[in-house]
């Protein structure tokens, strides 16, 4: 380790990895810190990502995934089943991840790239002077080490406590955290290329359960519930535990994954002086599925091509970086942000007669025109009394933003 | 005072990020409080998927 880099990454997943790739396949020097000891684990996520997502990066290398996917389930309150077929299904006809694999094989590709790597090195407080970011200590092995970069990239994940020890307040509202819970299970009867999602308020208030095929009878089995619905018994854990009693009896839990995801609306600036925020850390993982993968990829391949223009031009100060956060925010993926932390914001607020109402009058539609403001149109026509109902949830602000 | 219990915790670091004072941090495999920063006010014992926190007076 050196003391001294263009850019540092504190972060190994996703965002950080690929962030570092595109700085060090630039020519720049390049550490990349990871507090913990091995890349990818333990897992913190369902593994899902779209196809045509991910295509926009690399066609995976078969390592990496655990299944295809080529349609959706979505079960209401009542137990009724629709099916989302695979051009009608949209992003979520994807795959399903080793995310041991895939994290690690994108760090082995900065490295690849001639990025520095460091593990159970853990970013303690960054080096301020002046009102910008010089760098960070580094513990590793109980000694501090000082690092000063010209630029550093706030790739820490949920916790996103980089950024904050920066002042950038990245803290996350108890009801726009999901608190999540999964089971990687096996020996289940499961469709191996279905996605399932299941809603209710009984069964995941503010969140759904979500069955993730990884393989041949195994799968991720996993629930989000919104951070204010989670009351002792009645947490994540004790949900699916109740769910999968009740659909996957002789299932074996063969590994217990936790995490947080946010749901609520990005950073409102993802740039400081000489300091980028990318992935989970910036906020952006996705209000309605949260779902990340992909916003880590971009932001950080984007973090990557707007640095090094700064740093070529000797100027990394806030406003130097900015055209990183213009970006995004006009981009795919900050629409789509903008988009679904809308319908999240309506959907958290559906009982299950509601949800019920939804899911069957979806499911009588004719889907071959399918996109979410036809969806939401269709909806309204079929659920008269619902759409009074979605009015006052809000519904005026989520149609202004198609 | 919020006290961990590690036989519970899976160290996912969800109460991390909704801590208003900043007073929890994630290292590696064990949560750490900073008493002198954390204000007692229960969040991260509310969002624990587990419930491996407890506020106790």
């Amino acid at each position: 380790m050196k003391r001294e880099y263009d850019v540092l990454v504190v972060g190994g997943g996703p965002g950080g990895a690929f962030a570092a790739k595109t700085f060090a396949e630039k020519g720049y020097s390049v550490l990349l810190t990871e507090k913990r000891p091995a890349i990818g684990a333990p897992v913190r996520c369902a593994e899902g990502v779209g196809k045509a997502l991910m295509h926009e990066f690399f066609k995976p290398e078969d390592r990496w995934v655990a299944a295809e996917i080529e349609k959706a389930n979505i079960i209401a309150p009542d137990g009724f089943k629709m099916e989302l077929e695979p051009e009608k299904a949209g992003a979520e006809v994807g795959y399903v991840l080793h995310r041991k694999v895939f994290d690690r094989d994108l760090v082995w590709m900065a490295a690849g790239a001639g990025a520095d790597i460091q593990v159970k090195t853990r970013a303690v407080t960054p080096i301020m002077e002046d009102g910008a970011v010089k760098g960070a200590i580094l513990n590793q092995g109980g000694i501090a080490h000082e690092v000063r970069a010209g630029l550093t990239i706030a790739a820490d994940g949920v916790e996103s406590k980089f950024a904050r020890w920066c002042g950038v307040d990245t803290t996350v509202p108890l009801r726009e955290m999901e608190t999540c819970a999964q089971y990687l299970m096996t020996g289940i009867d499961i469709d191996a290329h279905a996605t399932e999602f299941y809603v209710g308020n009984n069964i995941a208030p503010g969140g759904y359960v979500w069955i993730f095929p990884k393989g041949d009878k195994t799968a991720n089995v996993g629930i989000g519930v919104g951070g204010d619905r989670c009351k002792p018994g009645n947490r994540p854990i004790d949900y699916l535990n109740r769910f999968v009693a009740r659909n996957f009896p002789n299932g074996k839990a063969i590994e217990l994954i936790a995490g947080g995801v946010s749901i609520c609306q990005p950073l409102p600036c993802t740039v400081a002086n000489n300091l980028m925020i990318v992935g989970d850390a910036a906020r952006v993982s996705d209000p309605l599925t949260g779902g990340g993968i992909y916003a880590a990829l971009y932001t950080g391949k984007l973090a990557g091509d707007v640095g090094s223009m700064a740093i070529e031009k000797g100027d990394t100060s806030a406003q130097a970086l900015m055209p990183y956060d213009e970006t995004w925010r006009a981009s795919y993926l900050g629409k789509a942000l903008e988009r679904n932390y809308q319908i999240k914001e309506v959907f958290v607020k559906l009982n299950d007669d509601d949800l019920n109402a939804i899911v069957h009058s979806v499911s009588k539609m004719n889907l071959s025109d399918f996109n979410t403001l036809n969806l939401i149109k269709n909806i309204i026509a079929a659920n008269p009394k619902l759409a009074i109902k979605l009015g006052k949830a809000g519904l005026k602000s989520l149609l202004d933003s198609f | 005072m919020i006290e961990v219990h590690r036989e519970i915790c899976a160290y996912c670091g969800c109460c991390v990020s909704v801590c208003p004072e900043g007073a929890l941090e994630l290292v590696d495999a064990y949560l750490d409080i900073d008493t002198n920063t954390c204000k007692n006010c229960g969040i991260c014992v509310r969002v624990c998927p587990l419930g491996a926190l407890e506020a106790k007076k």
